[in-house]
């Protein structure tokens, strides 16, 4: 709320010193022309337009007290740590670096709810209320000097105020700026994502070896409690993980692959423009549905009937089964084939078609010998980045598939996938030391590799025969 | 062939020709109605789908009542006779007033423990809470007996909707007592389904039949909020840049192959990564709407870049050459021409990748918005759950009385991404220009 408030209390003084920019802007005009030749106003004398002035004046006021305010921001937390630490009783300093790391988190909590009933003991609550001052003072301290800095810079810029001042080209270069540095999100996003995932999967190899991760047979991450309980190691052989995404992506491609494809074959060769108006928006809802949803039909529709179809057929088929949620995700990517497939095959160009059928060929026989192989590029990108969607997907598979690893290749028992074990990992209480909480991480990096990879796979082909018709 | 068809006579050729013929056009029916009968499978998936949804979903807007002659005594609102009658009221025992009414209709099973503790049963724990606001805010209640709607416990709730039978191998677990006591109350006519008006003012709850959505909307709302502020602004200038004032270079394809590719990364990854920066890095307060927002906002943002670029794109150069022509700089152009001129394609383009951002549920499971949270959350810092999370939640709580309240969540989950979808819709129809 104070944060709001100083935020609110800058825009304020902003916008002031804009008019206040515009308006010296404007008197400069008029009383020069005065001097010259007396009568109304002329706005040639100045470079810019009055406005772009006020802008001056106002970026001037408002950024350097906004970026004081981001590095503070960012800065604080470190600083405040090292403080409340060196605070700390000698005996408390002495812990490991876990302990203390979780003391300072409560410490942290307490302070910023400003909530100490549950404090756990008295020195956790000595800190957070140090800890809460030293938040107060330092907000007080930000909030006086960035409203000094925005009055100063104003002002400032109020003096430079000339008519020969390039107020518009000032003003531009700092939207330019802005607008650079949108673009360059997404990199930054890119640059977040490998270091986050790298830097904990570094120390979590550190724990257990890489290729004891990537080609071991067991994934039991359950860690005991005590060191000489039974199974106090945990194992974290992730292939079985793989085989169960890969099995229910299978699954899902089996089920989306031919309905997508022939739904999408026949809205755009054969559907009545009317039905296909009304065809495409009515798929596309299944595009639109949240995954969760899906996950819960799952649970509640397509598992039990798929166990009872099983039970009068003598199969047994596992209420977590494989099929089930791979039916499941595959009516979800249903869509996404066959909008990215009626893309490409309305891409390929009549003329082909025409030759065909010059030829004597029926519609079907066009289709398969002439159209598909010119869209195959495109449609076989389409399903790798379909199959990139089927082994990122999370939710369906959290709440439809099972929980424990069984390296299997029968659609009818239940396996677990990566995403599956990254949730089942991270819900709850985290460890950033034990390898069990780690592990989650080396799997959102393979998880990540894998789908960039097949990204970048799709994305080339399906440009490149862009490329080719365009 | 060519041979063998040349020494054949004429009409046994045509023959072969036409039976191939026949073929042939077999082979095209066959093609068709694959098409079809793939349309007819994908929508009728859809069909399914919404039907388990909303068949299973709509008995949640209902709530069985009982109509209680509720005694408000004073000898058990205020037993030590305290002169601020208000503090007494806040601490009263309103169970026992409940308990007390309820076996008040109940002669029969005075005095004996077991058919008390039964028929106590029939009313939700949750209903106290409504007393104490009633006789709080109206005090003159005390002493008087007043008819009074109260809900009924979740399991009384699904036999009375019929989810469950009356014996425990049809779903149900009352005592005989209890089922007495249900039989009389409804011969009387005093059970009914009213309107679950708790679905939308109450918070999360243990108890199914108090259970509401009302704090995972106001979540939901804070995360929107956020994610809208940041992912916009962001969103509009990124693709501004990228479409109008960017060089063609190698940094530039650096930046459009990696937008592309985020667009294409699991956003699962988005939560390991808004965990490990917000949460591990920067402290950010874990469960916030504001974290959520942040998280969301790294998911949506290549989504709407793209379809900037792509509104953008569509705005015919003359345009921009006639701004040139009077003398606007390239920013000018940009920000009083094209932009707005692009507007509705990029709002459209925002609100289908708000309606997903909306739908999204697995990053916010990395940054801990699966808590159990009660209360209504006041701002974006507050510890929250959003519609999708509650929806999860809910279905995997084992009470039977929540299958149902899932199916609820959904629905109005459903209807808010098509509110966003229509207007997304109505905008492009709307404001759509052929150049």
């Amino acid at each position: 709320m104070q944060f709001l408030a100083l935020l609110l209390a800058l825009l304020v003084i902003s916008s002031l010193l804009y008019r206040m920019g515009r308006g010296r802007a404007l008197a400069l005009s008029t009383s020069q022309l005065e001097r010259s030749r007396g009568g109304g106003g002329n706005l040639g004398v100045l470079h810019s337009l009055p406005a772009y002035y006020g802008y001056y004046v106002a970026l001037w006021c408002g950024v350097p007290a906004l970026v004081l305010i981001a590095c503070w921001l960012i800065g604080e937390p470190i600083i405040l740590k090292g403080l409340v630490l060196n605070a700390l009783p000698p005996e408390t300093k002495e812990l490991s670096t876990v302990r203390l790391s979780l003391l300072m988190n409560e410490v942290r909590q307490m302070a910023s709810s400003g909530d100490f009933r549950f404090a756990s003991d008295n020195v956790a609550l000595a800190a957070a209320s140090q800890y809460r001052n030293l938040m107060q003072t330092s907000f007080a301290a930000m909030a006086v000097i960035a409203l000094a800095l925005s009055a100063a810079g104003g002002f400032f810029a109020l003096q430079r105020i000339k008519p020969q001042l390039r107020a518009r080209n000032a003003v531009e270069s700092v939207v330019r700026i802005f607008l650079i540095a949108s673009s360059t999100i997404a990199i930054f996003t890119t640059i977040g994502i490998i270091l986050s995932l790298l830097f904990e999967s570094l120390r979590f190899f550190r724990l257990v070896p890489i290729q004891e991760f990537l080609f071991g047979l067991e994934w039991s991450p359950q860690m005991a409690m005590r060191s000489d309980q039974v199974g106090a190691s945990g194992a974290f052989g992730a292939v079985p993980l793989f085989a169960g995404t890969l099995l229910i992506s299978v699954i899902a491609m089996v089920v989306a692959v031919p309905i997508g494809l022939m739904s999408a074959i026949y809205m755009a060769e054969y559907a009545h423009p009317r039905v296909r108006s009304v065809a495409k928006p009515l798929l596309e809802i299944l595009a639109g549905i949240p995954t969760v949803v899906y996950g819960f039909f799952a649970v509640v529709t397509v598992a039990p009937l798929l166990r009872d179809i099983g039970a009068d057929l003598g199969i047994g088929i596992s209420t977590e089964s494989a099929l089930a949620t791979g039916i499941v995700m595959g009516v979800m990517i249903i869509p996404f084939i066959s909008s990215l497939s009626d893309d490409v095959i309305t891409a390929v160009p009549d003329s082909l078609r025409h030759g065909a059928y010059g030829l004597g060929a029926t519609r079907s026989e066009t289709i398969k010998q002439v159209v598909l192989p010119a869209a195959l590029p495109g449609i076989v990108g389409g399903v790798l980045l379909a199959v990139s969607r089927a082994i990122g997907e999370t939710m369906i598979v959290v709440m439809a598939a099972g929980l424990s690893a069984h390296l299997t290749a029968n659609p009818f028992a239940s396996v677990t996938t990566v995403t599956v074990q990254i949730v089942t990992l991270l819900v709850g209480d985290q460890e950033f030391d034990s390898p069990k909480t780690l592990s989650a991480f080396a799997l959102g990096l393979v998880l990540f590799v894998v789908t960039l990879a097949l990204n970048v796979v799709a994305l080339n082909v399906v440009r490149k025969y862009r490329e080719k018709y365009d | 062939m060519t041979e063998l068809t040349e020494t054949l006579p004429a009409t046994a050729a045509a023959e072969r020709v036409g039976a191939h013929l026949k073929a042939r056009y077999a082979a095209e029916t066959r093609f068709r109605l694959y098409g079809i009968v793939a349309i007819v499978v994908a929508l009728s998936f859809l069909a399914i789908l919404l039907f388990t949804i909303i068949s299973r979903g709509y008995s949640a807007f209902a709530q069985t009542q009982v109509e209680v002659p509720i005694t408000f005594d004073a000898a058990l609102l205020n037993p030590d006779g305290k002169a601020d009658v208000q503090e007494a009221l806040k601490d009263a025992d309103y169970g026992a007033v409940i308990r007390q009414s309820l076996l008040a209709k109940f002669p029969d099973f005075a005095g004996q423990r077991q058919a008390t503790r039964e028929v106590t049963r029939i009313v939700s724990t949750g209903a106290t809470d409504q007393l104490r606001s009633m006789v709080m805010s109206n005090p003159s209640l005390i002493g008087q007996t007043k008819e009074i709607w109260l809900p009924v416990e979740a399991p009384v709730d699904q036999l009375m909707k019929g989810a469950t039978g009356r014996t425990a191998d049809q779903g149900g677990n009352f005592g005989a007592y209890e089922l007495t006591a249900i039989d009389q109350l409804k011969a009387e006519g005093r059970l009914h389904q009213r309107f679950n008006h708790w679905l939308f003012t109450q918070g999360d709850s243990r108890q199914p039949e108090l259970a509401g959505l009302r704090g995972a909307i106001a979540g939901s709302f804070f995360t929107l909020f956020v994610t809208v502020l940041l992912s916009f602004p962001l969103g509009v200038a990124a693709a501004v840049y990228l479409e109008e004032f960017a060089p063609k270079n190698k940094w530039t394809d650096v930046i459009e192959v990696n937008i592309n590719n985020l667009a294409a990364v699991p956003s699962i990854v988005f939560g390991l990564l808004a965990l490990e920066i917000f949460l591990n890095v920067f402290g950010l307060p874990r469960s916030s709407p504001l974290v959520g927002g942040l998280a969301l906002t790294l998911v949506s943002l290549p989504t709407i870049i793209i379809a900037g670029r792509v509104a953008l794109k569509a705005v015919p150069p003359w345009i921009r050459e006639a701004a040139f022509g009077l003398g606007a700089s390239p920013l000018q152009t940009v920000i009083h021409h094209v932009l707005p001129l692009a507007m509705p394609g990029i709002l459209t383009g925002t609100i289908i990748g708000m309606a997903r951002a909306v739908g999204e549920t697995a990053p916010l499971l990395m940054i801990g918005m699966v808590a159990f949270i009660v209360d209504m959350p006041g701002s974006p810092l507050e510890p929250s759950t959003v519609l999708p999370v509650q929806v999860y939640l809910w279905a995997t709580s084992p009470e039977r009385a929540f299958v149902e309240r899932t199916s609820a969540a959904i629905i109005v989950l459903l209807v808010f991404l098509a509110v966003m979808n229509a207007a997304a819709i109505y905008l492009r129809k709307k404001f759509e220009r052929r150049w």
